[in-house]
């Protein structure tokens, strides 16, 4: 855990004071415990398929995510990753079999539950928008304010969490001004700020080099051994390898409209 | 539409971050603020003139509905046998409690304005005014008649002819008013629903990360409503106290001068009916916005 903590902050030539690297952890963590369910998944989907009104996009899909598992999504471009994804945050409902979050029925779920489950669920997206007119330090805080804890996101843990994704210098910048490794990492702090179960990653190395893609990863990687729920979305085949090394992950294939375990012809 | 309890609490309550996330919006908070301002000095006219035609209506009815005159109209000669047959006729006429003739002086004093005070009244054709206070039951058409028979010279004036016209028209005039006033709200109402909603699609990208990251609709919709109903309520408030200002420096002619022009203002209580016109142009912006943000916000998940 030192290693890889110590691998996020390697930008930063001093050392984090190990008390707040612990600090960070264990409020994390915090959240897992909240939500563990032994032996049922945060997210169930079972023999789900989804159209957009045309024909069938994803065909009778049936995916358990178990606490603590890591798992990757991959597939051509145009596969359906994202709309798999969407299933699973509850921004889409299926048009056929169940979505469960944290065992609630998706279809049973009003707009505010959906807004409430969406704190249990950090969700870094494909196309990452921030509000322009807010600081980034605000921008990773949203999750916090929108939710009436702002209190919390002036304290310590704001500036820990940021010098975990090595963006405390860039606090006071403003979205428009961030690289797009800067932008990922903003969105990766923005996810995790309410100590979500579940991580969910569409693309999260799409705009930027090998060397952010794999500090990207390395955080990931780190919130699976918080013990949260990651699965990200890729199709990107280089990086689920690049993972083989560092975590026990499962790899998901979307093709023909299916899901499948995929192999070790990664 | 929904709003309930607990989001109105968080309305009231107010949140300063919250306000935060959704961006400034320069020259448009100032057009609604100045459209609400000269909307409610508008609407202080509007109700100052429906007041003001409301009193006038009342004076009028009250005053005139219980009197009527009586003009003789005959040779000098006849002229006092005449009056003294109506007055008979008068006497005997169901409806009528009082009928007196003026005297010279009195009918010199009421010509006075008009030819000076030294009028030798005696040898001018001047007709006689029989002043009378009527009641229930008095009949102008049957009186009429009767002295069509009895007192040639005799001419009914039961004030009838004009006085129905003018009470009727400062009546309407009191409607009108309020349908002013109720006409102004309804454009308030619109006139923010159109500056919410163009809010809310100039600001479509923020909503959308808003709900994202967690916001509930009432939050988001909070966001939006404290602002236009902030807007709404102070810029109508500075429109009242201005209007109140000017309706307060207008002429007053006095008690018993029934002028409409000189009538127009507030008295006693009626200078807290402008004080709603903030308050309900709050109301109306906060459900105007509350319903466009709600609309707004139905389409994403
Ligand atoms: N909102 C939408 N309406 C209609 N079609 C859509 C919509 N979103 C995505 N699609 C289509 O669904 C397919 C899968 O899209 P997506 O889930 O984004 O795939 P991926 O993330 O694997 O690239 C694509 O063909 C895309 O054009
Ligand atoms: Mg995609």
């Amino acid at each position: 855990m030192a290693t890889i903590w110590l691998n996020a902050r390697a930008e930063k030539r001093e050392l984090p004071k190990r008390a707040a690297g612990n600090q960070i952890e264990t409020r994390l963590m915090l959240g897992h415990n909240r939500g563990k369910n032994e032996g049922t998944g945060v997210i169930e989907l079972e023999n789900v398929a989804y159209s957009y009104g045309g024909g069938e996009l994803l065909s009778d899909i049936s995916v358990k995510l178990a606490p603590g598992s890591f798992h990757f999504l991959t597939g051509p471009s145009g596969a359906g990753k994202t709309t798999l994804l969407k299933l699973c945050y509850g921004a889409l409902l299926p048009t056929a079999g169940h979505v469960r979050l944290f065992e609630a029925d998706v279809r049973g779920l009003n707009r505010d539950d959906v807004a409430l489950i969406r704190r249990r669920i950090g969700v870094v997206h494909q196309d990452v928008q921030f509000l322009d007119h807010l600081p980034v330090a605000d921008n990773i805080a949203l999750p916090l304010t929108v939710s009436g804890r702002h209190a919390e996101a002036g304290g310590s843990d704001l500036n820990e969490l940021m010098g975990w994704v090595g963006l405390q210098d860039r606090a006071a910048a403003l979205p428009p001004e961030l690289s797009g490794g800067e932008r990922q990492r903003a969105a990766l702090a923005r996810a995790v700020i309410m100590s979500p179960e579940v991580v969910l990653a569409d693309e999260p190395t799409g705009n930027v080099d090998w060397d952010m893609s794999q500090r990207l990863l390395t955080l990931l990687v780190e919130l699976n051994r918080m013990g949260k729920t990651v699965l990200i979305a890729t199709h990107d085949l280089s990086l689920i390898r690049a993972a083989k090394a560092q975590v026990q992950a499962r790899v998901l294939r979307i093709a023909n409209r299916r899901v499948q375990l995929a192999g070790a012809d990664l | 539409m929904k709003l309930d309890l607990a989001q109105l609490r968080a309305l009231l309550a107010g949140d300063r971050q919250a306000d935060r996330v959704v961006p400034p919006s320069g020259y448009t908070a100032q057009l609604t603020l100045f459209a609400a301002g000269a909307m409610a000095f508008l609407a202080v006219f509007a109700l100052a003139l429906s007041l003001a035609a409301g009193r006038l209506a009342e004076r009028w009815g009250a005053e005139l509905a219980h009197t009527a005159t009586l003009r003789i109209v005959a040779p000098a000669d006849q002229r006092a046998e005449q009056t003294a047959a109506a007055l008979a006729v008068l006497e005997t006429t169901p409806g009528v409690a009082e009928a007196r003739a003026l005297t010279d002086a009195e009918q010199a004093a009421l010509l006075a304005p008009w030819f000076g005070a030294d009028l030798p009244l005696d040898t001018l054709p001047v007709p006689r005014l029989i002043e009378t206070k009527t009641e229930s039951g008095f009949d102008p058409t049957g009186l009429s008649l009767r002295l069509a028979a009895e007192v040639p010279g005799a001419v009914l004036d039961d004030h009838g002819r004009w006085r129905a016209p003018l009470v009727s028209a400062a009546s309407r005039l009191r409607v009108l008013g309020w349908v002013v006033a109720l006409l102004i709200v309804a454009a308030v109402a619109a006139m923010v629903t159109l500056a919410a909603n163009a809010a809310l699609a100039a600001n479509a990208q923020v909503i959308a990360v808003l709900r994202l990251v967690g916001a509930t609709d009432s939050y988001i919709a909070n966001a939006f409503v404290r602002r236009f109903t902030l807007r709404a309520l102070s810029g109508s408030a500075v429109g009242v106290i201005v209007g109140l200002l000017a309706v307060w420096l207008m002429p007053t002619g006095s008690a018993d001068a029934p002028g409409l022009l000189t009538g127009i203002g507030f008295r006693g209580a009626g200078w807290l009916v402008p004080l709603m016109v903030p308050l309900v142009a709050g109301l109306v912006a906060l459900l105007a916005t509350n319903t466009a943000a709600r609309r707004a916000l139905g389409g994403l998940t």
